[in-house]
């Protein structure tokens, strides 16, 4: 069998991975009082799922999700094995330098914020981020976070009165 | 004189201060990220939402509706100067009003764009506000039945009418519905698919998910594609009026653009985006021997489109308004800021808060007003704007969205949700996956299910209740037939040809 759509084949993996996965997790919850305590419950999934007698449990909307999000996907994957797209939809390069700058960006804001304060994360923020274009300069790059800094601060620190650390823990 | 008499107690709560400098900030960020591109109206909101945690919810969302249909205008600027959508519904904008530019015409395209945006945005507030009290009366004859029904139905139709594969879209809608399900049980209070993290007992936040797809998500995208070619044509817009004969033209197309717009944003997933594909191609069949054809710098072609994404950027808001079930991405985040501001989406907003009902309604009309004013005379510090290089850019919304995301609830564990959430908006990217209805489902998520227990538990756990109530089975089957519909071939030919552009 050959793959003739990339895209839709992977996407539709995904969702049948992710559908099982949620579906597996949901037979860990009650799917309603009837099924508890009477035994013809344990006899089928379907029996559970279709012989409620009253309110459904915490398990019965997730797991009726989760069985439609993995009969889709299946029909992604079908979809994705049988009709011809153009150029077999190929996925493309991954963009792993913008990809990896702004998620370690973002990774290091959050790290950082707590013991570092405002005035050390933003720096590293933009620092970082910046490092996910192809046209970095430490000139401009400098300034913004200098300007950011102040911005950020002026903005949400001194104006709207958020709770965010300003100075580093060691500092105040 | 019912109307009259709530668009008196509308306008009251519109002309104080507070709301006042609300609708202006709003719309003037609205313009700001219109203008740029490579930000959305989305992510915006949502970067906004927790610095409106300490507002009252009526200057709140006035500042954050100001922002969606703010979004509109600006992006047309865009489109005229640089033949980039500044916003996609300024797609087609950019076919000739980019033209017109070129022709030393863009002081008109601008201000036909931007008055027939206000007209239709105008004409889009009245219908809002004379549609949502019968609309509201048939909401309370709903029974949890009928509002899992309608919900499918919003769900479905939100996709079949949005670009993007159907299969796909209603697939990110299931994963959007069941990302929701992490959380506690409301009814028994059993902690759901948290994986023994505390942090996740409450569920993910909205705005961690709409900011990792759209803020951070996008920035990666963005970043992956070649940079755009940017030409101002126009560094100084000297005439900004435009001639008699160009108004003879524009008017006609105003007018069918602002009824068409109307129409369109009401239907779910319609919103402004479609409204101005559909009027472009309208206008395209209606007007007959245009003194300059469509491509060429034709003013039709940016009246009408311009006039309707705005009225249905104002009209999407009558079924968030009066049903609790929002149209697309941008109105699902305002419903989220409604229920964070304890305001539960739905026909009783109306008659339980009719200062923040009817407030909001009057906000738009000095909001649009004030658009005017920002997009007409202030015009030269937008074409300056557009001078910033994007990678100058984007650090800054980048900060903005990780702040925003941290003053969520003062958690780096938030943080952290929010990088993992922008590595799978980029693999969505990749894979061809609209992240739009996923954050549709999430959003509605919670009310769906809470509705259909309820239904369930009414009708002994038997499913048929669903189609033996007549409304329920009603908007079902429209679920169904939708569908259908876009599933005949002639018609998703056609679908896919309309969509070609994005």
């Amino acid at each position: 069998m050959r793959i003739k759509s990339e895209r839709d084949f992977w996407a539709g993996l995904m969702f049948v991975v992710v559908g099982v996965a949620f579906a597996v997790a949901a037979t860990d919850y009650s799917m309603g009082p009837a099924c508890q305590s009477q035994d013809p419950c344990a006899a089928s999934l379907w029996a559970r799922f279709s012989q409620l007698s009253e309110q459904p449990g915490a398990g019965y909307f997730p797991l009726g999700l989760s069985i439609l999000l993995a009969v889709v996907g299946a029909g992604v994957l079908f979809k994705a094995l049988t009709f011809e797209s153009v150029a077999g939809d190929p996925i493309g390069q991954v963009a792993w330098r913008p990809l990896v700058a702004v998620v370690a960006s973002v990774v290091l804001f959050g790290v950082m914020l707590e013991p570092f304060g405002l005035v050390l994360t933003v720096p590293v923020l933009v620092v970082v981020s910046s490092l996910a274009s192809d046209a970095f300069r430490w000139k401009g790059v400098l300034v913004a976070a200098v300007v950011l800094t102040v911005l950020s601060w002026l903005i949400f620190v001194w104006a709207l009165k958020l709770a965010i650390p300003v100075w580093p823990a060691f500092v105040g | 004189m019912d109307l009259l008499h709530n668009l008196g107690i509308g306008l009251a709560v519109a002309f104080t201060v507070q709301n006042l400098l609300a609708a202006l900030f709003g719309c003037t960020v609205g313009t700001l990220i219109g203008v740029l591109p490579g930000i959305g109206s989305v992510a915006t909101i949502a970067m906004l939402l927790p610095a409106t945690y300490g507002l009252d919810a009526t200057p709140a969302l006035i500042l954050l509706a100001g922002v969606y249909y703010g979004a509109q205008y600006g992006g047309s600027t865009t489109a005229i100067l640089i033949n980039v959508p500044g916003e996609s519904s300024s797609l087609v904008t950019a076919i000739d009003g980019y033209q017109m530019a070129r022709q030393g015409r863009a002081g008109a395209a601008l201000s036909v764009a931007a008055l027939g945006s206000c007209f239709a945005g105008c004409v889009g507030a009245v219908i809002l506000a004379a549609l949502a009290p019968p609309l509201t009366q048939l909401a309370f004859r709903f029974g949890p039945a009928e509002y899992f029904s309608l919900m499918v139905l919003g769900l479905i139709g939100a996709v079949v009418l949005a670009s993007g594969s159907l299969i796909k879209s209603i697939a990110m809608i299931l994963l959007g519905l069941l990302l929701a399900q992490i959380n506690t049980d409301a009814i028994s209070r059993t902690p759901r698919f948290s994986f023994d993290l505390p942090q996740l007992g409450d569920g993910i936040s909205f705005v961690i998910i709409a900011i990792g797809l759209f803020g951070f998500g996008e920035i990666i995208a963005n970043l992956g594609r070649p940079a755009e070619h940017r030409e101002v044509y126009a560094r100084r817009v000297e005439d900004l009026w435009p001639d008699s004969r160009d108004l003879a033209e524009a008017w006609p197309s105003v007018l069918r653009g602002t009824a068409l717009g109307s129409v369109l944003g009401v239907l779910p997933g319609g919103g402004a985006l479609l409204a101005s594909i559909a009027s472009y191609s309208v206008e395209k069949k209606l007007t007959r021997s245009p003194r300059i054809p469509f491509g060429k710098g034709a003013i039709q072609g940016v009246a009408g489109p311009e006039s309707a994404n705005n009225a249905g950027a104002q009209t999407s808001f009558i079924p968030l308004l009066t049903l609790g079930i929002p149209s697309n991405a941008a109105m699902a985040l305002i419903v989220g800021a409604m229920t964070v501001k304890g305001i539960q989406p739905g026909p009783q907003v109306m008659t339980s808060s009719p200062q923040l009902f009817w407030g909001l309604i009057a906000s738009m009309w000095i909001g649009n007003a004030m658009l005017v004013v920002l997009n007409l005379p202030l015009v030269g510090i937008w074409i300056k704007l557009l001078a910033v290089p994007y990678r100058v850019l984007f650090p800054a919304v980048s900060l903005l969205c990780c702040i925003g995301v941290y003053t969520l609830g003062g958690s780096a564990f938030d943080v952290y949700l929010a990088a993992l959430v922008a590595c799978v908006g980029y693999l969505f990217h990749k894979l061809g996956c609209e992240p739009a209805p996923l954050l549709l489902g999430f959003i509605l998520g919670p009310m769906m299910e809470e509705n259909l227990r309820h239904a369930l538990l009414l009708s002994h756990g038997d499913w048929g209740t669903f189609v033996t109530r007549p409304l329920s089975s009603g908007l079902l089957g429209a679920a169904a037939l939708l569908i259908m519909i876009v599933t005949l071939p002639s018609i998703k030919q056609q679908r896919e040809v309309a969509f070609q552009e994005d």
